[in-house]
């Protein structure tokens, strides 16, 4: 670890200034992905900006028919929470497996988000289901959000404040993990939302999360497994690795997809 | 007085005394030692895997904040210190001897693999050295690398080291040649199958780490390390590398944090850090990172083997013909060369009674991390080679993979056993832990298990393996006339106290294995004296007076075995104090678990009282008798000794993914005597953890530019809890027949005989494809990839 300053500020406002004024400064929330680059040197901010005493950005609420989540909620909240549990059981469900008991305990949804790992859960659950991003000055599309492999339409010096999430009528999610780092090596998140059916896929993709329409069209026309268990995806568009060429994470994408309907009932 | 209460002795399953520091993070593992004025080392590896260095610029790193002393390779060559010694020497098939290039501590103008020493800076911090050690320029020239087995040995491959023509080691045999050539061409059915054993990082939790310190005004230099052996690290590195008498040199080993091999060796670190805090006169500290672990402790396994069996017309095993390719990395690590041989080649007649065998083993250099003992070490290879070929030969046969094995065991009368391959095994009872084992996993009742995972999509395997294996190494005489250069005795200090407590030394050491519990248990059983009252010391050259260190299930079956000759020591001379306190003689004395008694009557005494006599020697025959109550005995052993037993796996593979689930794994294992049934169930279950992860999920992968490519827990398959189901362990007892305990040691049958099993299931789980042989690691994808052929050949 390289040295660098600390600061802790008590509201999003302060927070943005510190950040406006230093471009080499970093937000840190949970740490979980921040801290081993930092281990590592692969990072070398100036002043790393803790959020974690900021109480706006925490909690979950029900807005209507609508989740707000707070960036700063933790992967365990989100899995035990109440509200979550009530409005989109499978969200809480994917939330309790993200890594292991101390990554949830201490990582955050607008962490998680702001990072979009292509292996990440998170951003196919956003994807899917339509939600919306707010920051400290707009609110996002998801699908504006995520704009490829670890990288999204945050500016510099931006921060994620809270998830806005339509309830869906059905959602469910299913992934193959990588055996090693146990993060999803192909996950689907399926969504029947109000503005339509929708298909998430991550761990594949050669440029992060994507939809994938031909699945979306089939599950529109016939919501059941069947429908999508004859939908191929094209390995051109996936990536490959030691533990899943393209060719096999296009068949698991298609066998998680069925998964994930079964799993959305 | 000594009252044991309730029964602590041999048989009793104790808590482990040593887990309420450990459970507590109460231990003392070296990284937790602090030498006052302490420094920190941190060490520049090579990013190449072979590249010659053309220069190293080192001087903006000295000048930055709190670096006190940066050393290359060429500092240590103009002291002389020595190259990183080899701890056995094999001979080629000619009589010559092998191919032993010189091992530099810090790389001597070429670097041989990603992670090869090239600079160590001493700092005030640790982070100051780590900054320092970015400033350092180093130009290298690239160098074409050699990174596979396999490739090492095709003409024209790069070559690692002038001193080894075409990357060969060694090109060593065993066995009768023509008797195997004669047998084969009897043979009904010739079986023959081609594996490779899977390259394994051992990942003790405990990252190694050394600090070297000096004392300026008696000259006398101390290592703290974290090793399985400090008396072996203090006489290779004293004697060979850095020249410093015994008497000037203690090397301390204190809680370590698992080993499996991998902490036995003399690493570069232990001798640059030693040597560097006698240059900079402050003690340094070196700590391993996770990721250099996995680019410089020894790695495992590594062969590329072809096997053919020779079958008569009833299905007895007529002959079996082996040919290995050993990759021994890019230096011959402590006891490398001896493993692909002497712990390998040596058990491939397994349980069974080949009656001729021929094995040829070729060692290579590779642009890779060393290659050494594994857990297992050689044993696993064999067994699993040996055990795939039975599975393999049974189908082809036609026969019962079980009977197939049954008829060809060593039957219980045949023993002591002699086998083509130098071994002698001499006791064993294959058939009982065969029967036992087939029993206890519901072998007969499978095919309905099966249905029913069928009727759910999945496919069902049952795999088995029946071994033995060769450990408690090991007769000092043998292992020298096959290349150790060292002996493999041990030794043990029996101290009784004025009060009749117990203080043992031993030169095992334990790093896992709950010495401190069951060596106090072998204390209680013969002395009488509570385990509470009895401290094990071990790890420590300045306390323990020699010894040759825990590794190859020796513990036990060598350590423990001197213990009882000390013991026997402490008797006898007890009963000599005793006959003198109750005016008998020697004779008329007898002793059992800490009374002594005069035959026949009811006087006695307790060991406390001849303690006692023998510390404060008021009435005492002082003629005759030294005053004092300690003993010490090495003791070298007869023989190997020879566990066994059988494995059974059952497993679920689901198609569509390919993923393995391992539902029931069922180990009956003859380790001899067991003194502490908890702990040998514990070292069983965490060695079939191991052999499961060989298996199914681990595997050190290096690109062909010698990068490895799985460096780290996001791409190398640790097993975890969830991977694992709950091993069902038992035990069927033959007694060792040449040690005084009768122990044979269970240490490493658990990562020996499950891998076969395992694979054996996954085999069979494929059987409607026609599946003859998968390798391992049989990941998801292998897997599918197996189904979706199948799948593809079919449309
Ligand atoms: C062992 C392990 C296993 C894991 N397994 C999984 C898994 O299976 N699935 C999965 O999805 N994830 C996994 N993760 C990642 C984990 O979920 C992280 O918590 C998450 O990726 C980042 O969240 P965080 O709060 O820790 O972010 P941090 O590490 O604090 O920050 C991550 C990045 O986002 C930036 N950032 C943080 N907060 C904000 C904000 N509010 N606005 C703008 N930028 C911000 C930081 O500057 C940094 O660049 C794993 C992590 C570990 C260590």
């Amino acid at each position: 670890m390289y040295d660098f300053a600390y600061h802790k500020p008590a509201s999003v406002a302060d927070a943005v200034k510190i950040l406006a004024a230093d471009p080499d400064a970093r937000p840190i929330s949970g740490g979980m992905t921040l801290l081993p680059a930092l281990k590592l040197r692969l990072n070398k901010p100036t002043s790393v900006v803790d959020l974690s005493g900021i109480a706006e950005l925490h909690g979950v609420k029900r807005e209507g028919d609508k989740l707000v989540i707070g960036a700063l909620t933790r992967h365990v909240e989100v899995a035990t929470s109440a509200e979550v549990k009530a409005a989109i059981p499978t969200l809480a469900a994917m939330a309790g497996t993200i890594g292991d008991t101390q990554v949830r305990n201490r990582g955050t949804m607008g962490g998680s988000v702001a990072n979009n790992d292509p292996s990440a859960d998170y951003p196919a659950a956003l994807l899917a289901l339509g939600a919306t991003i707010q920051t400290d000055k707009r609110k996002l599309a998801a699908e504006d959000f995520f704009t490829g492999m670890f990288t999204t339409a945050l500016e510099v010096g931006e921060l994620v404040t809270a998830i806005h999430i339509p309830i869906p009528t059905k959602a469910g999610y299913a992934k193959m993990r990588n055996p090693a780092s146990r993060y999803s090596m192909a996950g689907v998140f399926v969504a029947q939302t109000a503005a339509g059916v929708r298909v998430a896929v991550n761990g594949a993709g050669n440029n992060g999360v994507f939809r994938e329409k031909a699945m979306e069209a089939a599950l529109t026309a016939n919501w059941s497994p069947d429908a999508v268990a004859d939908v191929k995806v094209d390995p051109g568009l996936l990536n490959g690795d030691i533990h899943g060429s393209a060719e096999y994470r296009a068949h698991l994408v298609t066998v998680m997809a069925k998964r994930a309907v079964i799993d959305a009932g | 007085m000594n009252v044991v209460t309730p029964f602590e002795g041999i048989g009793a399953s104790l808590r482990r005394k040593e887990d309420y520091r450990f459970l507590l993070g109460r231990g003392q593992y070296v990284d937790d030692l602090n030498r006052p004025g302490q420094t920190h080392a941190v060490m520049l590896r090579s990013p190449h895997a072979h590249a010659t260095i053309d220069r190293i610029d080192t001087a903006a790193a000295k000048a930055m904040p709190g670096v006190k002393a940066i050393f290359v390779g060429e500092d240590m060559a103009a002291e002389s210190i020595g190259g990183i010694p080899c701890g056995w020497q094999i001979h080629n098939k000619d009589g010559s001897p092998m191919a032993e290039p010189m091992h530099p501590a810090l790389a001597l103008g070429k670097v041989r693999h990603v992670g090869d020493p090239v600079a160590v800076v001493i700092a005030e911090t640790k982070a100051q050295a780590r900054d320092a050690a970015e400033a350092i320029v180093v130009d290298y020239t690239p160098l074409p690398a050699v990174s596979s087995t396999e490739a090492a040995v095709k003409p024209g491959a790069p070559q690692v080291h002038e001193a080894a023509p075409g990357n060969l080691c060694y090109d060593w045999h065993i066995g009768d040649k023509a008797a195997q050539e004669a047998a084969f061409a009897r043979a009904a059915r010739v079986v023959k199958i081609e594996t490779t054993n899977n390259r394994l990082v051992p990942n003790a939790m405990e990252p190694r780490a050394a600090i070297g310190d000096f004392d300026s005004f008696s000259g006398d230099y101390t290592l703290y390390t974290t090793s399985q052996n400090p008396h072996v690290i203090r006489l290779l590195m004293g004697a060979f590398v850095l020249h410093i008498p015994e008497s000037k040199l203690r090397v301390v080993a204190p809680d370590v944090g698992g080993g499996f091999g991998s902490k036995i060796y003399h690493y570069a670190e232990e001798a640059i850090v030693t040597w560097a805090a006698g240059k900079v006169k402050r003690p340094i500290k070196w700590t391993c990172e996770r990721s250099e672990s996995f680019m410089s402790d020894a790695h495992g396994r590594d062969h590329v083997s072809t096997a053919e069996l020779a079958l008569d017309d009833q299905g007895k095993i007529l002959g079996l013909k082996v040919h290995t390719l050993a990759n021994m990395g890019a230096y011959l690590s402590t006891f490398a060369p001896c493993v692909p041989t002497y712990l390998y080649a040596t058990l491939l007649s397994g349980v069974y009674s080949t009656p001729v065998i021929y094995a040829e083993v070729k060692a290579v250099f590779t642009n890779t991390v060393p290659v050494d003992a594994y857990r297992g070490a050689g044993r696993p290879e064999a067994t699993y080679l040996l055990e795939r070929l039975m599975d393999v030969a049974a189908a082809e046969a036609g026969l019962d993979k079980v009977e197939f094995r049954r008829r060809n065991f060593i039957r219980p009368d045949q023993f002591p056993y002699q086998t083509p391959v130098a071994l002698q095994y001499d006791s064993g009872d294959y058939h009982s832990t065969l029967d036992a084992c087939l029993e206890t996993a519901g072998w007969a009742g499978f095919e309905a298990r099966r249905a029913e995972s069928k009727a759910r999509g999945k496919l069902r395997g049952i795999g088995i393996s029946t071994y033995v294996e060769a450990c408690g190494i090991a007769p000092s005489a043998v292992v020298g006339s096959l290349g150790a250069r060292a002996g493999l005795y041990e030794v043990g200090t029996i101290r009784v106290h004025p009060t009749g407590s117990v203080t043992v030394l031993t030169g095992a050491h334990s790093h896992g294995q709950g010495h401190e519990t069951t060596f106090a248990q072998l204390i209680a059983d013969k002395l009488g004296v509570p385990t509470a009252n009895v401290d094990i010391v071990h790890g420590d050259t300045a306390k323990v007076p020699f010894g040759m260190g825990t590794y190859g299930s020796r513990s036990l079956a060598v350590g423990g075995s001197a213990m009882d000759k000390a013991m026997d020591k402490i008797i006898a001379k007890g009963k000599r104090i005793a006959a003198h306190l109750m005016e008998a003689s020697v004779e008329d004395v007898e002793f059992e678990r800490g009374t002594f008694r005069v035959a026949g009557t009811d006087k006695t005494k307790t060991l406390t009282d001849i303690s006692l006599a023998a510390y404060v020697p008021h009435n005492y025959p002082i003629d005759e008798i030294e005053p004092g109550l300690e003993e010490t005995a090495f003791y070298d052993p007869k023989n190997f000794t020879y566990p066994g037993g059988c494995h059974i796996c059952e497993l679920e593979i689901d198609p569509e993914t390919g993923r393995v689930e391992v539902l029931n794994f069922t180990a009956v294992d003859d380790v001899g005597r067991v003194i502490n049934p908890m702990i040998v169930e514990g070292q069983v279950q965490g060695g079939v953890a191991q052999g499961i992860g060989q298996a199914l999920l681990e595997a050190a992968i290096y690109d062909a530019s010698g990068q490895l490519v799985s460096g780290s827990f996001m791409d190398y398959t640790m097993p975890r809890a969830g991977d694992l189901p709950d091993v069902g362990v038992a035990t069927h007892v033959t007694l060792c027949t040449h040690n005084p305990l009768g122990v044979k040691g269970c240490g490493e049958v658990g990562a020996i005989g499950s891998p076969p099993a395992v694979m054996n299931a996954v085999v069979d789980a494929l059987r409607d494809y026609g599946v003859r042989h998968v390798e391992m690691p049989a990941t998801p994808q292998k897997i599918w990839g197996i189904v979706n052929a199948h799948r593809l050949a079919a449309e």
